[in-house]
């Protein structure tokens, strides 16, 4: 069982209340598929990705980001209970998707320095400890039900 | 992993930029290194690790100079932490995960200090220099 502090709760909601999903989602996953170029092997159909300005700019990109954030966000909804939550979801990414758990790791790591751009000096060693925190009980939630 | 021109002038141009605060973003680093992961303080166990600490500061700006070092010498990264390698591959033996968990917090740093600064091209290039300095310190350990 996980066990999370009140002072991380506030930190985990404190920074969720003023993050746009959409925006921070997209930025996310573009610097995912910028940063670790051969993440871009799970979206052949997504068109342009030639370039960090057409990945950036690409919708399919944005709105995938966007979707990923979303349910990003069920896991702070909740924290008691993130395998749970992430159970349907898992089964999807070893069983259909074949994504390595890696990725996961990678992506959260991503969103972490997305958040430190959008949060700067807010975001504290405090804060960015509990969110690595968060992303990496996601990260293991998700690769859970793999086989 | 090779750096292209293009992360080289990138890397250059951000240490350029942060260039007399790179002791401070050292320092901040090794704080966040410790906070988010407590792991990385067992390498630690004759320091001071608490707020403000003096030898965190210190060890900082050691670890910032040779960061600084490396991006001066960019094209020759092995050879100017050449001995830096021999110590870690000798002396201080830090298991070679810990080099991307520094390399995470000194990412922030650089995101919350100077989020414009850190575009994306900007961050892969950095993300792949860090990558390669940790190559260079672990280079030597078998």
């Amino acid at each position: 069982m996980v066990h999370w502090s009140a002072e991380e709760k506030q930190l985990i909601a404190g920074v969720w209340a003023k993050v746009s999903v959409e925006e921070c989602g997209a930025e996310a996953l573009a610097r995912l598929l910028i940063v670790y170029p051969w993440t871009q092997r799970f979206f052949d159909n997504f068109g342009n990705l030639s370039s960090p300005t057409a990945i950036v700019g690409n919708p399919k990109v944005r709105a995938h980001g966007k979707k990923v954030l979303t349910s990003f966000g069920e896991a702070i909804k909740n924290l008691d209970n993130i395998k749970g939550t992430f159970s349907k979801l898992s089964e999807l990414h070893c069983e259909k998707l074949h994504v390595d758990p890696e990725n996961f790791r990678l992506l959260g790591d991503i969103l972490i320095i997305v958040l430190a751009t959008h949060f700067t000096k807010d975001f504290t060693p405090a804060c960015q400890a509990t969110w690595q925190k968060l992303v990496g009980l996601v990260a293991h939630a998700l690769a859970h039900k793999y086989h | 992993m090779v750096l292209s021109a293009n992360d080289k002038t990138n890397v250059k141009g951000l240490f350029g930029k942060i260039g007399g605060q790179a002791e401070e973003y050292g320092a901040e680093t090794l704080e966040r290194m410790f906070a988010a992961y407590p792991q990385t303080k067992t390498y630690f166990p004759h320091f001071d690790l608490g707020k403000g600490s003096a030898q965190v500061k210190g060890h900082g700006k050691k670890v910032a100079a040779a960061l600084v070092e490396a991006a001066n010498n960019i094209d020759d990264i092995a050879g100017a932490l050449s001995k830096l390698s021999d110590l870690h591959a000798q002396k201080l033996r830090v298991d070679p995960v810990n080099f991307k968990l520094l390399g995470q917090c000194f990412l922030v740093v650089v995101a919350s200090r100077n989020p414009s600064l850190l575009t994306p091209e900007v961050h892969a290039s950095l993300d792949k220099f860090l990558c390669a300095v940790g190559t260079v310190l672990t280079a030597k350990y078998r």
